[in-house]
């Protein structure tokens, strides 16, 4: 099992950009040891700015920073950074244009115990509905690098959530496709398929865990890795629906608003198929580590087959 | 820096004419913010037109002085400067502002050249400033960065998160401005929510604090003059003002005008006190 979270994946690539280029800031709120940013701050100092507990704060203050040529990565619990700091986000970040990337750590119910005030199940929607932000969430450790490497290069604002816990990996440090804003796509969109299975995030692997499942009972199933959840990569969602019977969006969201509902749009608006989203409940979700509440909800490879299996009958 | 030999009668009376610039926006358009434009035009005169190393040409210039106009409803004062500055033409501004696609949105918006970030949501612009402040000092440049709030507007907690900050990293570069007006939409502020202990408050986040006259220019200019010669804290000037100031008995120090679009009698009105106001200054 992989012992590292993909919030130290996005600490070991800023590290080493940041010997190299100045710029690179990292702003915390009281939150470089949650965002396993610690080694950073201790590496560069004068490159490490700590705010406090303050999310707005943060994310105006790096939105200065950014207007004033510098790169800021702001480190926070996505529940507080995409809802408390949210018009910062929406006016100093998106509206502003400034290049500021926004990290959502310990996202989803990465805190399951913790109760719905650090649960982030409403981050995707809140995010996406802003124009000129952008919105991923990675699977594991390599696409996690890999996507910061891209997110250096470039000097538009983000939003980038991840979780708290190491996932399993599903890719390597020598066998990770990556295409900024294309879906890494498993199985094969030109066959004919059954199910076409978009997940994103820490659902991925389960999503991965699901077309094996189904693969032995003679049902195949391609899986779409959607870590670009805005933009959307629609023409993979197209030729995903397109070469199967059913569509099942698996995401760690509320179930509005999320990656489903606009894989939905896009499905309705372009080649009409079922869709079955798969998500938290539009509720209080239940008390307990995220894995016990993930197998509670059938958001694991069992559940996602038996979805799968249900609807196709 | 090109910096001019400080005038105060100059700006006074320049301060005066962009109030009428400001007023043929506001009518034509049919809306804008006329009192908070009146009370804080001195502030951003002298910020403009003595203060500040920020022209047209250096406007791309990272060593440039920074400025967030953080209570962004007194855009319109702001464009009338910004044109005066030559960042665009006045007359493009007064027949476009808040019109059908128009880029002088109702609030500053910085697509437009001379403005440095969106505002309009109020509470920004001193966090901002901030990032702005801390950034300049991390590069070794010598900008200082200048945002003006309103009174109304020191009651979001997030401006308190900001001079928390700037108090803690001692950001001799940052310089606020509250236009001390004293009124907001719904009446008094100390009625709506009482800052009486402003000066205070502010000193204890670790501030230098400056009172003045805010509809003086030679004291604006002074104050400014003061904050640059601290080295070791953020300044902030109250700039006590009246709000509506130079419109005459019609408008100053009334709540309604805090948005209210005048008549065409008022406007003859408004004219005249500032016609008024601008023969004595030009005789003292």
């Amino acid at each position: 099992m992989n012992k590292i979270p993909n919030r130290q994946a996005i600490c070991e690539t800023l590290m080493a950009h940041a010997k190299e280029d100045r710029h690179i800031y990292a702003l915390c709120s009281d939150s470089r040891g949650s965002a396993s940013m610690t080694p950073f701050f201790n590496a560069f100092p004068e490159q490490s700015i700590e705010v406090g507990i303050a999310e707005q704060n943060l994310v105006s203050i790096a939105a200065g920073m950014a207007h004033c040529g510098e790169k800021p990565y702001c480190f926070s619990p996505a529940c507080f950074i995409s809802t408390r700091s949210y018009e910062q986000a929406k006016v100093d970040v998106a509206y502003s244009n400034t290049n500021v990337k926004l990290i959502g750590i310990s996202g989803g119910i990465s805190y399951g115990e913790l109760g719905m005030s650090h649960h982030s199940a409403q981050d995707i929607a809140a995010m996406s509905a802003i124009p000129n932000m952008r919105v991923y969430l990675p699977s594991d450790r390599f696409q996690t690098a890999k996507l910061i490497e891209s997110l250096l290069q470039d000097k538009k604002p983000a939003y980038v959530r991840v979780g708290r816990n190491p996932v399993e990996d599903i890719y390597s440090e020598t066998e990770c496709p990556f295409e900024m804003d294309r879906a890494t796509v498993h199985g094969d969109l030109e066959a004919e398929n059954d199910v076409a299975i978009i997940a994103c995030g820490e659902m991925v692997r389960p999503a991965l865990e699901a077309a094996k499942l189904l693969q032995d009972k003679g049902i195949k199933a391609v899986v779409a890795d959607m870590y670009c959840v805005k933009p959307l990569d629609q023409d993979t969602v197209i030729k995903a629906a397109k070469s199967a019977k059913l569509v099942i969006t698996v995401e760690e969201h509320a179930p509005y608003g999320g990656m489903g509902s606009a894989v939905a749009v896009t499905v309705g608006e372009n080649c009409p198929k079922k869709v079955i989203t798969m998500a938290l409940p539009d509720d209080h979700v239940i008390t307990g580590k995220s894995a016990a509440v993930f197998d509670y909800y059938g958001l694991n490879g069992e559940g996602i087959a038996k979805k799968a299996v249900e609807v196709l009958k | 820096m090109n910096k001019q030999e400080f005038d105060a009668k100059a700006l006074t009376v320049r301060s005066l004419e962009l109030r009428k610039v400001v007023l043929d926006m506001i009518m034509k358009s049919g809306g804008g913010h006329i009192g908070g434009d009146f009370s804080v035009m001195d502030t951003l005169v002298t910020l403009y037109f003595d203060q500040m190393n920020i022209s047209p040409e250096n406007q791309d210039d990272p060593d440039r002085d920074y400025f967030i106009m953080s209570k962004g409803h007194s855009v319109e004062s702001y464009y009338a400067v910004l044109a005066a500055k030559g960042f665009f033409e006045t007359e493009t501004v007064v027949n476009e502002f808040s019109q059908f696609g128009s880029r002088f949105i109702g609030h500053p918006n910085n697509e437009l050249p001379g403005i440095e970030m969106n505002s309009g949501s109020l509470g920004h612009g001193l966090p901002v400033s901030v990032g702005m402040a801390l950034a300049c000092r991390k590069e070794n440049r010598a900008s200082r960065v200048y945002t003006v709030m309103g009174d109304g507007e020191v009651a979001e907690g997030s401006v308190w998160e900001g001079f928390m900050a700037a108090g803690h990293y001692k950001l001799a570069n940052l310089c606020a401005v509250v236009d001390r007006n004293r009124l907001q939409i719904s009446g008094a502020t100390e009625q709506v929510m009482t800052h009486e202990n402003l000066h205070a408050q502010i000193e204890s986040f670790g501030w230098n604090v400056i009172e003045t006259d805010g509809n003086d220019i030679a004291k604006l200019h002074e104050a400014f003059e003061q904050a640059k010669t601290v080295t070791d804290r953020p300044t902030c000037i109250i700039a006590n003002t009246v709000k509506g100031y130079g419109g005459g008995e019609i408008m100053e120090n009334k709540a309604a005008w805090h948005h209210h679009v005048p008549n065409q009698e008022e406007y003859d009105q408004i004219v005249k006190a500032l016609e008024a106001k601008k023969e004595g200054v030009l005789h003292e």
